[in-house]
């Protein structure tokens, strides 16, 4: 006999459930709870407050609670997008937590009926001077590459950020987006009793058991013995899968689908069965093992990947058959739809289990927990930034800036991503945006993902709007308007009530900025637990973006073009290196009051930059984020190796003007004869814009005040930029 | 004229180089791996992971049924393309000498690529001059090309190096990136011309490489 401690439940669950199903439940029936009861498939602790987020707009298709969520993209075409989060099996495989994460969310957007045609991540490891966290780095890269590269998905951006609050608990967070026409979109829902329950794709097998639960709890030492949680990715497989069920989808055969994630059979057939508001029975007999000798509560819950559920219309298994052939995929019927809103096990003819869908899908109990703001947020908030020095040497600190492990070129990390397959992709890796061709339109699509965990610490309310505003100036960089979120909320053990405020704080932030952007929430994840022994992560909402862009041809790139631009500071420096890169890099502080947020004004600074993308006035645009100014507009001279002469004049200090992240920032270059079009198209926005000096060839030279505070070649720092982050692994 | 783009399970770059023909107003069509019928002038091996390139990339593909006629395609001198994976089936169908290991520092490298045009005597390369640098993409793990001492004097002797790196990045031998075989019909290469076609991806000097194959065949 099973516990409910065995499979990870508390009395109180388990009285819930003796209570509602008017018996005590069977080893089966139990594990079948353990996993869907699991903080990961029920978000009991987090379903009451995402609740707040907003969710619709004009565009929205689909919202979350299903697969993926869905945005209108016009002319008959819709986008479907997800992230999810890996962060547990990647601590311990890196190589194929990462790898099947990449597999999970890609089948997250096929199942709705889409072609995934982009892939973006956001990876966090600790200090990179841990032989650890380079062991982490080079596994989570290469199981990304390797499963994306294989499958033919372009990965086409993300961020890989290190901050020592992920030594024991890096984060793997994969995103992918799926186009699809608007009569494809599919659901996962059982209906049609009599229909067929197909089981389609990879045999089932014994890896991968309890992955739910396990991703579920505090990493511990004793963490590392379930690593056969950790399940094994083919994406060979994946690739056979995703062309069978587009072409299967394609031909009508489909009445409802949904891929088998986390708590495998279970959570598909409970799933399904609650959103059709049918029933469901299956035979575990049919299921196609690669193990001999398997239970039904292994089959039940084993996570074995690539594999669907396919509700298919009555009549049509033989055509389902001849295209899963074709394929060379395994197919079976295990089952058929019911009316009679159970989830019904056999073995054979035998009924080994049986519980109501609803309670198994919908039922664990919701929890609005206690929260308590942090301790050390008025300390760290209050310390006086007025006390930092300034820097000897500018110019040795911004070198240092620019070779440090978050600001160099992360070239080591997309070059192993095949980043170009499908032919397009237009703005690559290593922008603010990338910028993906929508097959057989003029359009295209910005992707993005973002979080600053500095900022999420010391305030998370404002830390999570400065995550969507950031994100929101990385799409419209390219020119294309952010038009919804999909979010991967990534914490510590939620029982603990200060960290329940770092996530409820986050929430309201989230919803706050993303109102007034029209940036509905449509799809996300939430991953709790992010917590060793010895610490726990920083808050870290990471926001994924899309924006869509009418013409693509139009879209606009970070780099300076040409000698004699005019370049344009838009937005308002000020004193604020709290938080910031320089603080950390330089000083090792992580501390001070984070930049302030102002929505409203940034959406008028988001119109503008828009406005004359769209009139084609600008050669460059770049957002100002971590490093500030300097950082930034370094960042548009190397890939071209166009420097800058600067003359700016500010009331602050050097230090302060070059580092400070303001945030409503961008440096744009334009034509000279188009600079009094551009400021005025600022100004009627009511935003700040300045002409602050011309590119120039090879060096950036900046006046402050009439002094001279900075004379560098690009060519040198640019050196330093590059070799950053390959220094530590070559 | 017509052309085929050989779809095996686990091509993925098969639609990218039947649009780019397709653009070039090409009769074109996609052949399956199990059954399709060579019945074109071009045949193209595209890029991608056939069968999983378990085993050893190409390994598995150079046994599938569509090939079966290859041969005898090839004798007949009709145009045989592999690109990157393509280029890997035709070293282990033997169409092409050497072998492809894996790159020199053993990580899938995508990137833009500087090529040189060593030999522009091919249908395919007829359009360059010699010495012109060109960028197409690569994108492999496995694209360092290998000969042994004797197999490399020939290709040189015959001229069948077509493609050199600028800047090798994987290794390869005599910074060799493409190659075609003594007949002139068969040729092979790691980089990506399909992505080399369109100003607003970067690039578009693939397409004089395609637009060679197509006059070449048209007469």
């Amino acid at each position: 006999m099973l516990t409910y401690k065995d499979v990870g439940l508390n009395k109180e669950e388990y009285d819930l459930i003796v209570e509602r199903l008017g018996r005590i439940p069977n080893d089966l029936e139990l594990s079948m709870f353990g996993v869907m009861w699991s903080e990961h498939c029920s978000y009991k602790n987090s379903k009451a407050l995402l609740k707040l987020f907003n969710t619709k707009s004009e565009r929205v298709l689909q919202g979350p609670g299903e697969n993926a969520g869905v945005v209108d993209i016009g002319d008959g075409l819709a986008i479907a997008m997800k992230i999810e989060s890996h962060n547990h099996p990647s601590a311990f495989e890196p190589y194929q937590g990462a790898a099947t994460g990449v597999g999970g969310i890609l089948r997250d957007v096929f199942t709705m009926g889409a072609r995934p045609i982009a892939n973006l991540n956001s990876i966090r490891f600790g200090r990179l001077e841990l032989e650890k966290t380079k062991h982490l780095l080079k596994g989570v890269v290469k199981g990304i590459g390797d499963y994306g590269n294989s499958v033919g998905i372009p990965t086409v951006g993300g961020e890989t950020v290190f901050n020592e609050c992920y030594n024991d608990n890096p984060l793997v967070n994969a995103m992918s987006v799926g186009l699809l026409k608007r009569e494809d979109l599919k659901k996962a829902a059982a209906k049609g009793v009599g229909n067929p329950v197909m089981l389609v794709g990879h045999t089932t097998g014994r890896d991968g058991m309890g992955g739910a639960s396990f991703a579920s709890c505090d990493l511990t030492k004793e963490s590392e013995e379930k690593r056969s949680a950790v399940q094994v990715g083919d994406p060979f497989m994946e690739k056979l899968l995703l062309e069978a069920c587009l072409e299967l989808i394609k031909e009508g055969c489909v009445v409802g689908i949904q891929d088998l994630g986390a708590a495998g059979l279970t959570s598909a057939s409970c799933e399904t069965a609650f959103r059709g508001g049918s029933g469901i029975k299956i035979d575990v007999t049919k299921v196609i093992t690669r193990e001999k000798g398997m239970n039904p509560i292994e089959i039940m819950i084993s996570e074995s990947q690539e594999r669907m559920l396919v509700i298919v219309e009555k009549g049509k298994e033989d055509r389902v058959f001849e295209i899963f052939n074709k394929w060379g995929l395994h197919a079976s019927v295990i089952g058929e739809v019911t009316d009679d809103g159970f989830v019904s096990v056999y073995e054979g003819e035998r009924l080994v289990g049986q519980v109501p869908a609803k309670l198994l899908a919908d039922g664990a109990p919701i929890n609005l927990r206690p929260f308590k703001r942090p301790k050390y947020m008025d300390e760290l908030m209050n310390f006086d930034t007025s006390k930092v020095e300034k820097p000897k040497d500018l110019k040795e600190t911004i070198l240092k800036l620019l070779k440090s492990p978050n600001i160099a070129s992360k070239k080591w990390v997309y070059s192993q991503y095949d980043h170009q397959v499908r032919n397009s992709t237009v703005i690559k890796p290593g922008g603010d945006a990338a910028l993906v061709l929508v097959d057989g339109t003029d359009k295209g699509i910005a992707l993005t993902v973002d979080c600053n965990e500095r900022y999420c610490y010391l305030n998370p309310y404002e830390g999570a709007k400065i995550a969507v505003l950031e994100a929101a100036r990385n799409i419209a960089a390219t020119g294309a308007r952010p038009i919804a979120i999909t979010d991967c909320l990534n914490f510590a053990n939620p029982e603990k009530e200060e960290i329940y405020y770092q996530f409820r704080n986050s929430i309201l932030g989230i919803t706050e900025a993303s109102r007034i952007l029209n940036t509905p929430v449509i799809s996300g994840n939430v991953s709790f637990y992010n917590q060793s022994e010895k610490m726990a992560i920083h808050p870290t909402p990471v926001i994924g973006m899309l924006g869509l862009l009418e013409d693509a041809k139009k879209h606009t790139t970070i780099d300076f073009k040409d000698e004699g631009d005019v370049i344009i500071l838009v937005g308002e420096t000020r004193d604020e290196i709290g938080g910031s890169e320089y603080l950390k890099v330089i000083f090792g502080i992580e501390a001070g009051r984070v930049p302030e947020a102002q929505v409203e004004i940034e959406k008028n600074t988001i119109e503008a930059v828009l406005k004359c993308i769209d009139e084609n006035l600008l050669k460059s645009c770049h957002d100002i984020s971590n490093g500030g100014f300097i950082v930034t507009l370094l960042e548009c001279c190397f890939k071209n190796e166009m420097g800058a002469k600067l003359s700016i004049n500010t009331d602050l200090r050097e230090d302060r003007f070059l580092f400070s992240e303001s945030q409503g920032r961008f440096i744009l270059s334009c034509r000279k004869d188009a600079a009094d079009k551009v400021i005025l198209n600022f100004k009627r926005y009511g935003v700040m814009a300045e002409v602050i000096g011309e590119t120039q060839r090879d060096k950036v030279e900046i006046e402050l005040n009439g002094n001279k505070v900075l004379d560098i070649e690009v060519k040198e720092a640019k050196k330093e930029w590059e070799g950053g982050l390959v220094c530590f692994m070559e | 004229m017509k052309a085929g783009v050989v779809v095996f399970p686990g091509s993925n770059c098969d639609k990218d180089v039947f649009d780019v023909l397709k653009a070039l107003d090409v009769d074109v069509k996609y052949i399956w791996h199990d059954g399709g019928k060579i019945d074109v002038d071009l045949l193209v091996l595209p890029g991608g992971f056939s069968y999983g390139d378990y085993l050893r990339c190409g390994a598995i593909a150079r046994f599938a049924k569509v090939l079966e006629g290859i041969y005898e395609f090839s004798e007949r001198g009709n145009l045989i393309l592999g690109i990157c994976n393509g280029f890997q089936i035709l070293t282990e169908l033997k169409l092409l000498p050497g072998a492809l290991l894996r790159n020199k520092n053993l990580k899938f490298i995508c990137s833009d690529c500087q090529l040189i045009v060593e030999n522009n005597n091919t249908p395919f390369t007829r359009f360059y001059e010699k010495g012109e640098v060109v960028n197409f993409p690569i994108a492999h793990g496995e694209g360092n090309y290998f000969i042994d001492d004797e197999g490399l004097k020939r290709l040189k002797e015959k001229g069948q190096i077509v493609f050199k790196y600028k800047n090798n990045p994987n290794g390869s031998i005599e910074d060799i990136a493409g190659i075609i075989n003594e007949g002139g019909n068969v040729l092979g290469l790691m980089p990506h011309p399909e992505r080399s076609s369109s100003k607003l991806l970067g690039c578009d000097d693939g397409l004089k490489f395609f637009k060679g194959a197509i006059e070449f065949l048209k007469g």
